[in-house]
């Protein structure tokens, strides 16, 4: 099944047919030199609209959105929570997408991406459960309860730990892309339990507000606030993707130099 | 056909003469099942009250502890290449060796719950029910262990990453296997909700596993 389709490819490029444009785009950007050099001249600006729409967002955070009626001061919690929850599961998205990659068309970029991944979105969803549990101690009375979201969150983090941990347990890069990207796809199972939970099961967490069929429920001087903070955590989130895939392709470039380093003087000493 | 039954075989034959780890993840069974009264307190009607819970916490970590040699030991002594090169899908492969391996370890672990209930006082309703949860929940922790088990077959130190890794998924199948129990036990859901989504989330871990597996053993080389 597989070779057919891989000797139609390398028959079509021998006869010198130029391949589809949004292809020959992705091959071009799948050549490491050429992405370090376009992702080189990205970085800065990325980070600098970030950092810009950060500081924008919580000025309107602090200083111009409203307290909430009832929950007074301790709205502005959510700002920071319901964004981080958000890039919590996009991060396990992006590595969903890219163990797909690695496994089945074997990009080079995608593992480095799905490494540089994994210890952001396992921040985000930390910095979401730690904001929600100082939510709920003046909110709920509680630091903790065991309701469905908190809980597939809990697991969430978990299964982040366990990619995490083998990341790290297997020594040779491309083994241990592969073996993680199994273990990505197995998890992304949660990844729709974690966002319908609060609709599934009618516990303490309160259902969804801005993203449900017959739009948002959450008045837009609120509304805005919290746009403009999870496009800003988005692009924070992007550029420190961005800028831990490169340091994961240098980081392989040292290794394989010091591979040849020591082989060559193995060879030497021969 | 006949590559399923020789695999199995030759796993419960080498489960039987060598290690005997089915002894092993029951002594281990008894063992914790014992510890938690001593941490508990001999209170019986508390006991009586968490029991299908200790006996489900007990037989998830006994699976836990034999998990890690299930393909690990293959690796060693180069079967495990014999196997990837012959002609037998990997996934035949896995599911003999899943079958054999839950033989080994699962199936004690269920039909000896009637014994070791009687030490956390449970209630002749209660040790059927969680016979029966254990009988048909098993099954799926083996399975989801089974692709940490290949994942972490080739690594030296994979125990500890297997636990790491496979404990987030068996959880789900933790809650309804307790939850049946207790539900047999008085309440107000019947017993056949959560034991039907037992059933349920086994049927889909032997999937998940058997394919999830193979792909790790086929990738590992």
């Amino acid at each position: 099944m597989r070779l057919p389709r891989c000797l139609a490819a390398i028959l079509a490029l021998r006869a010198g047919r130029p391949p589809a444009t949004s292809k020959r785009m992705i091959r071009e950007l799948a050549n490491p030199t050429r992405f370090m050099g376009l992702s080189g001249r990205l970085l800065p600006w990325l980070a600098a609209a970030s950092a810009l729409l950060l500081a924008f967002g919580l000025y309107l955070v602090w200083f111009v959105s409203p307290a909430d009626y009832q929950q007074g001061d301790t709205v502005r919690i959510m700002y920071i929570h319901v964004p981080a929850a958000w890039l919590g599961l996009f991060f396990y998205v992006i590595m969903v997408a890219s163990a797909l990659g690695t496994l089945v068309w074997r990009h080079p970029l995608a593992d480095v991406s799905q490494k540089a991944a994994a210890p952001i979105g396992a921040a985000f969803t930390l910095i979401c459960l730690v904001t929600g549990s100082l939510w709920g101690k003046p909110m709920w009375g509680t630091y903790w309860q065991w309701d469905a979201r908190l809980t597939s969150m809990l697991v969430m983090l978990l299964i982040y730990g366990g990619i995490l941990a083998l990341w790290r347990a297997v020594e040779e890069p491309n083994r241990a892309a592969r073996a993680v990207s199994i273990l990505t796809l197995v998890g992304a199972v949660n990844v729709p339990i974690v966002k319908f939970s609060v609709d599934w099961w009618n516990t303490l967490h309160q259902p969804a507000s801005v993203f449900r069929l017959g739009g948002p429920t959450i008045h837009a001087s609120m509304l805005i606030p919290l746009l403009v903070m999870a496009l800003a955590f988005t692009l924070l989130g992007l550029a420190l993707h961005l800028s831990g895939i490169r340091t994961e392709i240098l980081r392989r470039r040292v290794r394989t130099l010091t591979i040849l380093e020591a082989e060559r003087l193995d060879a030497q000493a021969a | 056909m006949g590559s399923f039954r020789a695999l199995l075989v030759r796993d419960l034959k080498l489960a039987a003469r060598v290690g005997g780890s089915g002894t092993m993840s029951l002594v281990f069974f008894l063992a914790i099942v014992t510890l938690i009264p001593f941490a508990l307190g001999p209170d019986l009607n508390l006991l009586s009250r968490i029991g299908p819970a200790i006996l489900w916490i007990a037989a998830l970590l006994s699976t836990l502890i034999g998990l890690d040699r299930l393909f690990q030991a293959d690796e060693e002594d180069g079967s495990l290449a014999l196997l990837r090169l012959s002609p037998v899908p990997l996934e035949i492969v896995v599911l003999a060796k899943v079958l054999a391996h839950w033989l080994v370890t699962g199936l004690p672990l269920a039909l000896a719950v009637p014994l070791f209930g009687l030490l956390v006082a449970l209630s002749p309703e209660g040790m059927l029910a969680t016979a029966a949860t254990l009988l048909v929940g098993t099954p799926a922790l083996t399975f989801l262990g089974a692709v940490g088990a290949a994942l972490t077959a080739s690594l030296r130190r994979g125990g500890l990453i297997l636990s790491i890794i496979v404990l987030p998924f068996m959880i789900p199948t933790l809650i309804f296997g307790v939850a049946a129990a207790n539900a047999a036990l008085g309440g107000t859901v019947p017993f056949a909700t959560p034991f039907l989504i037992l059933c349920a989330l086994t049927l889909i871990a032997a999937v998940v596993g058997t394919f999830g597996a193979a792909a790790a053993l086929r990738s590992d080389v």
